[in-house]
């Protein structure tokens, strides 16, 4: 088994060649990664790409088939790391003949919260959810947008430093993901850590660090949203004077995505291009190739991959 | 031991705010009201039938049926409680996955089958004792008599619910609820059949009948609480005939070592639950 090194408590997930198998099926595979603390780091991936067993494997609530996973620097499912943690599972559900305040009160014995710090909290929490009004309705009568909230309350009662939220707008209206996303930045300035699994990427773009995109159980793409979106850019073209020779030299950086069409340029025309290319060092070079071989440049415009553009390639890659 | 509790006591608010408590409550009144009355009737006959003819000593005899007849509903009421309170609280909560946000709090999974268990044998145990002791007190009230050992056969009852109840909280860490329930139900039957193989063997002195009921009782050792109970409150001198060969009575009993082992198989039991829940995957 891959032992991790003792570190610094500072480090808030930690996890060493994670893997999970059900039977002849992969769940997570070979799983390296880090979430600093005041971090907010969006996991993203397609359904049934392993991102709740991953949480669940954070949390000790599955056991890893190999590897190793901290929280805290302590083993998953450890009291004391989750003293620390709150957690709001995917498809949030609870006993219906509970009443939100009741919800939370047990919760709160839960975490160990005396009856002074339950008092105080459950009422703060209810209001900070938009609940207030819903203290004695029973869960069974709650909406799915309200189940959820009462689920974030709930993951908050403890004041923990990471909250783990597991696709906590799945079913929620625009107004219910806005109200999340705007917790989640909340929580953020709080310099409490996120770990957010989601399929939504708008959401973990608005709202992440650090994204790591899964694809069948394995990390493909990993780093901020900066990092990732540097690499493959687009760039447009605009030139004249273009040859075949230097056309096809431009294969040394990249591919080009779009043949020349003809546009105007100034007072004559043009040939406009794109093509898309491995990082931004490779966009001097084009640049040089291009007046080299005596075209006229008029524009190179690189334009960074939206997210979601990436998330669209990184699927389609066969990897 | 404060998470224990806690999940105690949530196991108990369930039961209260599931209306369990309410339902126990009202039908255990029922039960007892009923019982009372029929009690009553059927004395005042008895007494007059046979008052004049044989004296106080033969009516102990149908007294003592009466009320056996009695406690051995109240007793098979602990086992359908035993079953119906736990057999979804492991299972149902995983099936549910509102186990998700119990177990990722604060605190170990064991304490969470530790306080279930507790939580029910609290409920179950007021219930048996106070169903038990409330006929006893009915029969004494109406007809003075109480009978041999009644704390002791008191104690059974609350032990044979623990068996049921442990084997079934056993099972939800394993089973879904549904195949748990036919699973504690179908030994509780074997166990049940096993007790009269086990009387009837006595009765007609065969060994091999004795050994196989005994064998099943180590399986499931609950209706040999209720048959050590039954023995201990017959009156002396049926017991020395040896001729109540009814559900209610016992010819043959199990040994005071059943008992001891009844406890251990609740202990062996409880921690298997905790072994098995601590390993799986939620």
């Amino acid at each position: 088994m891959h032992q991790l090194p003792t570190r610094p408590r500072s480090i808030v997930i930690e996890t060493a060649r994670l893997r999970k198998v059900y039977g002849d099926t992969i769940a997570v595979d070979d799983l390296t990664l880090s979430v600093a603390p005041g971090e907010v780091f969006g996991f993203l991936g397609p359904n049934g790409a392993g991102k709740t067993t991953t949480v669940k494997m954070l949390l000790g609530l599955v056991r890893p088939t190999a590897g190793e996973a901290r929280l805290f620097g302590c083993t998953p499912g450890d009291p004391r790391a989750m003293a620390r943690v709150g957690f709001l599972p995917e498809h949030f559900r609870f006993h219906p003949w509970l009443t939100g305040a009741g919800f939370l009160d047990l919760h709160g014995r839960l975490y160990g919260l005396d009856a002074a710090e339950r008092k105080e909290r459950i009422p703060r929490l209810l209001a900070r959810v938009g609940l207030a009004d819903r203290a004695g309705t029973r869960l069974a009568e709650f909406s799915k947008g309200m189940a959820q909230r009462i689920g974030l309350a709930q993951a908050l009662l403890n004041d923990p430093e990471l909250v783990i939220l597991d696709e906590p707008t799945s079913g929620l209206d625009p107004l219910g993901r806005r109200e999340v996303r705007d917790l989640i930045r909340e929580l953020r300035g709080a310099g409490v850590s996120v770990f957010l699994n989601s399929h939504f990427l708008s959401e973990v773009e608005i709202t992440c660090d650090r994204v790591a995109i899964v694809k069948r159980g394995r990390v493909v793409r990993i780093g901020t949203l900066d990092e990732l979106t540097r690499h493959a850019v687009e760039v447009e073209v605009r030139a004249s004077g273009l040859t075949d020779e230097c056309l096809a030299g431009l294969a040394q950086w990249g591919q080009v995505t779009a043949p020349p069409a003809e546009i105007g340029c100034g007072s004559g025309t043009c040939a406009r291009l794109t093509m898309s290319v491995a990082d931004e060092d490779a966009l001097p070079r084009v640049a040089e190739w291009l007046i080299r071989s005596g075209a006229h440049l008029y524009a190179l415009a690189p334009q960074r991959l939206s997210l979601e553009e990436l998330f669209m390639r990184t699927m389609a890659e066969d990897l | 031991m404060r998470h224990v509790l806690s999940i105690a006591r949530m196991t108990l608010s369930e039961a209260r705010q599931r209306k369990v408590l309410w339902a126990l409550t009202l039908l255990g009144l029922a039960f007892l009201g009923l019982f009372a009355t029929g009690f009553y009737f059927m004395y005042r006959d008895l007494s007059r039938t046979m008052s004049s003819s044989s004296g106080i000593s033969r009516l102990l005899e149908p007294t003592n049926f009466l009320l056996m007849a009695g406690l051995y509903v109240v007793n098979f009421l602990v086992v359908v409680l035993a079953v119906l309170t736990s057999v979804d609280t492991v299972s149902g909560e995983i099936a549910s996955g509102t186990i998700h946000t119990i177990v990722t709090k604060p605190l170990r999974r064991w304490q969470v089958i530790a306080g279930k268990w507790l939580g029910l044998a609290v409920l179950l145990g007021a219930f048996s004792a106070t169903m038990a002791a409330a006929l006893m007190a009915i029969v004494w009230l109406i007809a003075r008599y109480l009978p041999p050992n009644p704390g002791s056969g008191i104690g059974l009852v609350v032990l044979e619910g623990l068996v049921v109840l442990t084997l079934s909280i056993l099972g939800g860490t394993r089973l879904s609820t549904l195949t748990n329930g036919v699973v504690v139900f179908m030994l509780y039957g074997l166990a049940f059949i096993a007790g009269w193989i086990e009387q009837i063997g006595s009765y007609m002195r065969s060994e091999a009948a004795i050994n196989t009921g005994i064998v099943i009782s180590l399986l499931m050792p609950s209706e040999a609480m209720w048959k050590r109970a039954a023995y201990l409150m017959q009156p002396p001198f049926l017991r020395e005939l040896g001729l109540d060969v009814t559900p209610f009575g016992a010819a043959s009993a199990p040994s005071a070592v059943m008992v001891a082992y009844a406890v251990a198989y609740i202990a062996v039991g409880l921690l298997l639950a905790i072994r098995w829940f601590n390993r799986r995957d939620l």
